[in-house]
This record gives C-alpha cells, sequence and structure tokens, in this order.
C-alpha cells in the first residue's frame, strides 16, 4: 500500500495562512542563512543576537532603524502600485537616483532661502524626475510592448552612471580635497531631523503615501482599474479602460514616489550628494511589497522589519566582519520562502492511501 | 586594419559570457520558463569557476564545478516555478539577489588572487584564414566551445526528438501532456542543463576574461542576457550576433577609454546599457509587425495538471 497525494486549488484562501506566512517565511530564511554563517565559521546565534541587539536593543538602534524604513517605504508602495497593475517596474533604484540628482540640482539651480519653498520645490523636482524616468519604461511598454522589466533594469544602470558623471564632474564640490561628493546642501534645502536622531521628516511622506495609497486602492475607482488592469489587461481594454494612458501614468507615479525617496536619502539624511549613495533599497523594495502581499499598510510594517535586517546587517559588518551584502542572502531566501508558502495558501494538499484510489 | 581586427576579436571575446549566458536562457525559456535570475546564477558561477580553478590550479575543474553548481541553483527557481508554481518574475529577482548575495559573501576570501586561467590557444589551421581566422579562431578553447553550442542548439531545438519536445512543452504543456510528455520532467531538465550553461557564462568571466575575481563582476551582463533572448527570438545563432554586437560595443568603449578622450568615463558606461533598450525598442517595434516567432507562447505560466475526481 502507498501514499499518494493530491493537489487542488483552494477556493477560499486561508486567512490563518495569510498572516503567518510572513513570519514563518523569516524564521526559515533565518535558518537557511545560518548554513551560510556556519560555513564561514560564525556562530549564526551569536550573528543573530548581534544583529537583533544592534537593530532593538537600544533607542538609538531603533531609530536607525526607522531611518532605513523610511526609504524603503516610499519605494515599496512605488513597487506596489506598478506590481498591482502587472507592471514590472524593478527600477526603483533608478529612479531613487533621479530623484535625488533633481533634488541636488534644484538646490544648485533653483535655491530659494525659504525651507518651506525649497523643499516644495525639491519634492516637485524629485517627484517629476523619477516619475518621468520611469515614464520612459512605461510609454515603450503602452506603445510597442517593449518588456519594462528589462528596460527599467537598464535605466538603472544609466542612471548610476548618470549621477556619477555629475558627482565627478560638473557638480564636484571644489572644497572636497578631491572626493567624489558635491558641496554641501544649505540649511534651507535640508529636511529636518528629529532632535537627537537620523530619522527626518520624510518619515511623514512615507506615512503619507501607504495611508493614501492604501485608501486608493480599498476605495477609489481608479484603485479598482488598477487592479483589473493587472488581472487581464484585454479585459480592461474592453472596459474602456485606455491601457497606454494608464500604464505610462501608474509608471510615472509609481516612479515619482521612488524619486521622492531618493529626495529623502540627500535632502533628510546625507546633506548632499555623494559617490557611493546607493539605490540597493530599490531592489529590497521589491521584497518589501511582496512580502506585504501589495498592502501599502503591511509595506509600512515590512519595511521596518527589512530596516532592522539591514540595520542587524550592518552590526555583521563591523563585528563579524562579513561584507554588507550578507543581508542579500537572508533576503533573497525570505523571498524564497514566500513564494514557496504562497504554493500552501493557493493549493489545499490532500493525502489518499493508495487503495482509496 | 589591425585595429579593426583587433577590435571584432576583442568583441568575440567580451560577447562571450553574454552568450553563453543567452543561450542557456533560450533552452529554460523555451521550456516555457521565464528566469530572470541569470545575474545571480552567473555571479555563483564566477565565484565557483574561480575558486574551484584557485584551488585545483586546473581552470577546466573550475569551469566544470560551475557548471553543475549553477545547475543546481538554479534548479531552486526550478522548484518554485514547477512545483509550487509560483510567481516566476518574482522568483528569479530573487535569484539575483541570492546569488549575488551569497557571491560577495563567500567571495570575500578570493577578493584580489589571481589566477593563470585558461590560456589563448589558437585553433590550428583555421587561425590562418585572413581576417576570420585573429577574431574567431584566436581565442581560448571556451570561445570554441561556446561556438560548437550555437551550432549544437540550432540542429538540436529544430531537428531532434528531444528539442521538438522541449519546444511543446513551453508552447502548449497541456497538449504536450496529452500527447504523453512527462511536463514538469522535462522543465526540469532544461532548468538544470540551462542554468549550468549561465553559469559557464560567469566561470568564463572570472576564470578566461579577468582572472580574478571581484564582487558583482557581472556588471548587468546578466540582465543584458535576458534582453538578447529576446532580440535573438530565441535562436542561438541570433543570439551569437547580438553578444558579439554587445561584447563590440564594450571593447570599443575600452578602446575609447584607453586613448583618453575628452568623453567623460561615466557616459561611456552607458552605452551597452542605451544600446540594450534600443535594441529592445526595435524588436518590439518589429514585433507589433508581426516579425516576432519563436516566443515560446506559454513563457512564464506555470501549468498545473487538473486532476479529475
Amino acid at each position: 500500500m502507498s501514499i499518494y497525494f493530491r493537489i487542488n486549488k483552494r477556493t477560499s484562501s486561508s486567512w490563518l495562512l495569510s498572516v503567518f506566512l510572513p513570519f514563518i517565511s523569516v524564521l526559515l530564511a533565518l535558518i537557511g542563512g545560518s548554513i551560510f554563517l556556519a560555513f564561514l565559521k560564525v556562530s549564526p546565534i551569536q550573528a543573530y543576537r548581534g544583529m537583533f541587539q544592534t537593530a532593538f536593543g537600544d533607542w538609538y538602534g531603533i531609530s536607525e532603524t526607522i531611518v532605513k524604513a523610511i526609504p524603503l517605504i516610499l519605494s515599496g508602495i512605488a513597487v506596489t502600485l506598478a506590481f498591482k497593475a502587472t507592471v514590472w517596474n524593478i527600477g526603483a533604484a533608478g529612479q531613487i537616483f533621479l530623484g535625488a540628482l533633481a533634488t541636488t540640482a534644484a538646490v544648485r539651480y533653483f535655491y530659494v532661502d525659504n525651507r518651506g519653498i525649497m523643499l516644495v520645490i525639491m519634492f516637485l523636482f524629485a517627484g517629476i524626475a523619477g516619475g518621468g524616468w520611469a515614464a520612459i519604461a512605461g510609454y515603450l511598454k503602452a506603445r510597442w510592448n517593449v518588456n519594462e522589466t528589462i528596460t527599467t533594469l537598464m535605466l538603472n544602470y544609466i542612471a548610476i552612471h548618470l549621477a556619477d558623471y555629475f558627482i565627478y564632474g560638473p557638480w564636484k564640490d571644489p572644497d572636497s580635497l578631491g572626493f567624489p561628493m558635491t558641496a554641501p546642501f544649505p540649511e534651507a534645502a535640508r529636511l529636518p531631523q528629529f532632535a537627537g536622531t537620523r530619522i527626518h521628516y520624510g518619515l511623514f511622506i512615507a506615512i503619507f503615501f501607504a495611508i493614501l495609497f492604501w485608501f486608493i486602492f480599498r476605495y477609489t475607482r481608479w484603485g479598482y482599474e488598477i487592479r483589473v488592469i493587472g488581472e487581464n489587461p484585454k479585459a480592461a481594454q474592453y472596459a474602456g479602460i485606455y491601457y497606454l494612458r494608464y500604464i505610462v501614468l501608474i509608471m510615472f507615479i509609481s516612479g515619482a514616489i521612488a524619486g521622492i525617496a531618493g529626495m529623502g536619502e540627500v535632502s533628510g539624511l546625507q546633506g548632499r550628494l555623494q559617490h557611493g549613495f546607493t539605490a540597493e533599497f530599490g531592489f529590497t523594495a521589491i521584497i518589501v511589497a511582496w512580502l506585504a502581499r501589495l498592502n501599502p499598510i503591511s509595506v509600512m510594517l515590512v519595511s521596518f522589519l527589512i530596516g532592522a535586517l539591514q540595520v542587524g546587517g550592518e552590526s555583521l559588518q563591523i563585528l563579524m566582519r562579513l561584507p554588507i551584502a550578507s543581508t542579500l542572502v537572508l533576503q533573497g531566501l525570505i523571498l524564497f520562502f514566500v513564494l514557496g508558502g504562497e504554493f500552501f495558501r493557493n493549493y489545499r494538499i490532500r493525502f489518499i492511501r493508495g487503495d482509496e484510489r | 586594419m589591425e585595429m579593426v581586427i583587433s577590435i571584432l576579436a576583442a568583441a568575440v571575446r567580451s560577447g562571450t559570457p553574454i552568450l553563453f549566458a543567452t543561450l542557456g536562457e533560450i533552452i529554460i525559456e523555451k521550456s516555457g520558463i521565464l528566469n530572470l535570475g541569470l545575474e545571480g546564477i552567473m555571479l555563483i558561477g564566477a565565484l565557483t569557476g574561480f575558486s574551484v580553478s584557485l584551488a585545483s590550479g586546473n581552470p577546466w575543474l573550475g569551469i566544470i564545478a560551475a557548471f553543475i553548481l549553477g545547475a543546481f541553483i538554479t534548479l531552486i527557481h526550478g522548484f518554485i516555478s514547477i512545483t509550487l508554481k509560483g510567481n516566476q518574475v518574482v522568483s528569479g529577482l530573487a535569484m539575483t539577489i541570492f546569488g549575488t548575495g551569497v557571491s560577495s559573501l563567500i567571495g570575500k576570501a578570493f577578493i584580489g588572487k589571481t589566477i593563470p586561467g585558461l590560456l589563448k590557444t589558437p585553433f590550428p589551421v583555421l587561425n590562418r584564414i585572413p581576417f576570420i581566422g585573429p577574431i574567431f579562431f584566436n581565442h581560448d578553447l571556451m570561445v570554441y566551445f561556446s561556438f560548437f553550442l550555437v551550432v549544437f542548439l540550432s540542429w538540436f531545438l529544430i531537428s531532434t526528438r528531444i528539442g521538438l519536445n522541449l519546444r511543446a512543452v513551453g508552447d502548449s504543456p497541456r497538449a504536450a501532456d496529452a500527447m504523453g510528455l512527462n511536463v514538469n520532467r522535462i522543465r526540469y531538465l532544461a532548468v538544470l542543463i540551462g542554468g549550468g550553461i549561465v553559469a559557464l557564462g560567469g566561470a568564463y568571466l572570472s576564470v578566461a576574461y579577468n582572472k580574478m575575481w571581484t564582487e558583482s563582476m557581472t556588471a548587468g551582463r546578466g540582465w543584458i542576457a535576458v534582453a538578447l533572448v529576446i532580440f535573438a527570438i530565441w535562436n542561438p545563432t541570433r543570439a551569437a550576433l547580438g553578444a558579439y554586437l554587445f561584447g563590440g560595443v564594450e571593447a570599443f568603449q575600452l578602446r575609447l577609454q584607453a586613448t583618453g578622450t575628452s568623453i567623460p568615463t561615466p557616459l561611456l558606461l552607458m552605452l551597452p546599457y542605451l544600446l540594450t533598450i534600443s535594441v529592445l525598442i526595435f524588436i518590439s517595434i518589429g514585433k507589433g509587425k508581426g516579425i516576432l516567432f519563436g516566443a515560446p507562447a506559454s513563457l512564464g505560466q506555470p501549468y498545473f495538471r487538473e486532476e479529475s475526481d
């Protein structure tokens, strides 16, 4: 007698599984990651304890976690919006770069010595630049069905080199002793920070966008149409939703939010644009969005968790001399487990004994 | 003339890693599985190739190890896509993130080391053909192997029973299933072998091209290969054409940098990526006019075999 199993689609998704899946995934990823740590002769327990303590052990750690979470929330929302419409915008990193570049350009060429006005100018510049950058891929997709996964990614590389061009070339600070960076922003061009921390007011922007898009997705016709486009672009066209305009618009808004994340980084955190400004979190945003199951409110929560993972990862770099990319291993594993876990949410497995067949 | 030949020869050399990756991905995509994890798989291949070559002193052991490990790493993506029917786009991205992370984590110990690597082996007789000889037949053995692979795959995909089965599974898994083919088994095989070949592209970079390991040394070549598959309309010969085009841009840009041009380096470094986008636009416009064929009809869609109760 042997045992067979049958796989059937679940008719209704299990609420319990939806809630616990992300946690189980993270847990399994940590276990998987410990294999690599052990391979490098690093005690996984010690490493994870170090990570946890750095990220949550004191107020400074928590504040740093929030600092990391801010751009993750914004770019996570950006990715969520695009993914909801099944537009694979994986170019958040490039859009972040463009946002940072445009912010710097605004400070250089359109400086107004009034913080309120200056912040609005930078906000608009960053949004339009990031949005425009993403809209290129959106237009190409809508007009000629050019694969947006690849165009957004190629635009990432182009953006990185574009930023380098300015940082090493025309925008280089003559007083920087040869370091590739722009001059520091004047005070009026800085997003304020909370006293004693590096948490900047970009946090409010991030929370605002999260709530705004939660509302849009849930209660507005526009949010509904985005879902229809995502699930069935042909049906959307029959229903009179103008595909071309929608895709370009969705990409523009998605890129704009990512661009604003870039503004937060240069204006709120670093105070200048410098070489080594990374938009690595543009990739992490994909993990955030998927872990949050494309729900803007969950994006905030997941960003905080992933932010903690990154702060903890930096402690690994300092304490155990592991490269910063170590956290990528954990992030990749988390994503694998989430994807794998979704199977158990979508399908029901029944075991049957051979003689019942 | 000398200059032209040397640039074209360099184009073949720098196009080879992209060519391997593109060929591997063609096999995988022909089975209906979309794999966006090339960058990660190539990096794992590059590190494996380099570290095993360094430890054993034999570059071929490194290359073989890269193939094997690449195949098995791609199996993660295969398992998620085939058995668990997960989202293939996101799984591919996870593969890229994972491969980048693992290779930098483990590769840290190998930074700054060099190996003799694969040596140039002029191809007997053929290397004396004027013009063609120095461009195509004055390289290392892996370059010749990539030529062989192009010819072999062109024949294999079109003219063999297994090739036909592979295409059937990618075009219409349901029909293939009804014909009695084991869809999942064929897809797994495609993922294994294709993944191994993708990893060869990475190994070529570290063992033959640069002869050293650096973090994220693929620098987007995996993504360029994803684009090239579309450019090549899943055709191995066109894949070679595309890969050498990119190799040519890289060679040209390096040459230009060496001459001390007034064009800033970052702008030159953009060239391959700009070219990728232009090529994609060009191809997609053609596709709109119905020129495109060869695209697996069920690419990226999981196959779910409903069992009747």
